[in-house]
């Protein structure tokens, strides 16, 4: 028997309206970008959820993983000042 | 990190409501569970289109049918992003379609049951649907999140479904004598096997335990499905339509309905192969799939082509 390809993992990313941000939506299978992109549009948006797609091959995205996590944020914890609210305003100063 | 440990942090994470995503370690035992369920979950949205296909040619007018091509699209659909979010947990999409063709995954139950009139397409769609709005909502807080975005999705389309059933419904109890006795058949069909998609009583539900504490599941079969019951009793009375169960009737204390006995024995059966479809369901889609390698094969050849050139 000759090996069922189920073709390559590409992840979709959505932008619902132009200005938005473009979000993940989820993955399909295709064997190019331009099947992936036709995959997408029918999988994922079939209601108008949205005016612009892009599609990435799967192993092409590097994620971070938990254990890295506290190594990665952490640092930003003991950082507060550089948060607006950390700042003492005069009393009565006004639009600041 | 030793077993215990790494199974210490992982509850307590469960236990602080931080969903579970993809790269997380997590129990052997827990990412078992969810590519059995989800798959499962998966393998029913794409053998539901089956009942449903066998009636769109037969569709009353154009408009039922474009519904009815859309619903069943919504359907494959459904069964896409599921079998993504199993690939998360690191079983490929081969091996999927291998254990739905093998018999080692199961699908649902429900599936197995003919769909022998156009009321069917009521009764599925109100029913069925609506029946697995019911577990597909409580699921949308599930621990692992590509599941639990999955359902999120699923639910925002799953309404239609339930509708267009309901509509279906309602319009043939509003026809003829002939209509309404068609609506009522499929009525009687659909009910108790509706009800046995809930599973097992949660007394005799083999794989609840660790569900629970993992927090995939959050409410019981039994929770579900009086939920689904309670909220249907009314709906079938709007349009006239009787529920077969001589023992249903409110009860004022419980604040819900009491139900008559399910068979179980016929669940058991189907569940074991023996329900009307199980064998057309299976051989079509191992027909179909067999019959479709081509199409893979010519794109992963055209794939190796264009990587040549760039």
């Amino acid at each position: 028997m000759t090996q069922d390809s189920q073709l390559d993992l590409w992840e979709v990313f959505i932008q619902s309206k132009a200005g938005s941000h473009h979000v993940h939506a989820g993955s399909v299978h295709a064997s190019d970008r331009q099947m992936a992109l036709h995959n997408a549009r029918d999988i994922y948006t079939r209601r108008n959820e949205g005016s612009s797609i892009w599609v990435v091959p799967a192993n092409h995205i590097t994620a971070s993983t938990a254990e890295e996590a506290d190594m990665l944020f952490d640092p930003a914890n003991d950082k507060i000042y550089r948060h607006p609210t950390f700042y003492v305003m005069p009393e009565g100063a006004k639009q600041i | 990190m030793t077993s215990t440990l790494l199974e210490t942090n992982f509850q307590n994470k469960i236990d602080q409501e931080i969903n579970i995503e993809p790269k997380d370690s997590m129990p052997e035992k827990y990412r078992e569970h969810l590519i059995r369920q989800i798959s499962q979950h998966a393998h029913s949205e794409v053998i539901g289109m089956q009942p449903e296909g066998n009636w769109i040619t037969r569709a009353p007018s154009l408009r039922a049918k474009m519904i009815l091509l859309a619903k069943i699209q919504d359907e494959g659909g459904h069964g896409l992003y599921l079998y993504s979010a199993a690939e998360t947990l690191g079983i490929s999409r081969e091996e999927l379609i291998e254990q739905l063709h093998s018999g080692k995954a199961k699908y649902s139950n429900i599936f197995n049951y003919p769909a022998l009139t156009w009321a069917d397409m009521g009764a599925i769609g109100w029913l069925v649907d609506g029946a697995s709005i019911v577990n597909q909502v409580s699921l949308q807080r599930t621990s692992y999140g590509p599941y639990a975005r999955a359902m999120f999705r699923i639910c925002k389309e799953e309404s239609f479904h339930q509708r267009q059933g309901y509509e279906i419904m309602a319009q043939m109890m509003k026809g003829t004598v002939d209509q309404q006795e068609m609506a009522q058949d499929a009525m009687n069909r659909w009910w108790w096997p509706s009800l046995m998609m809930f599973g097992p009583h949660d007394s005799d539900s083999p794989h609840s335990g660790n569900a629970f504490k993992w927090k995939i599941k959050r409410k019981s079969n039994d929770e579900l499905r009086q939920k689904f019951i309670d909220k249907t009793v009314q709906q079938a009375e709007v349009i006239g339509l009787t529920i077969p169960d001589p023992d249903l009737k409110w009860n004022e204390e419980k604040q819900c309905y009491d139900y008559g006995k399910i068979n179980w024995d016929e669940f058991t059966q189907v569940i074991n192969g023996n329900g009307p479809c199980n064998k057309q369901r299976m051989e079509h889609h191992i027909k179909y799939h067999n019959e479709g390698a081509w199409v893979r094969e010519a794109a992963a050849a055209y794939q190796k082509r264009i990587q040549e050139f760039n």
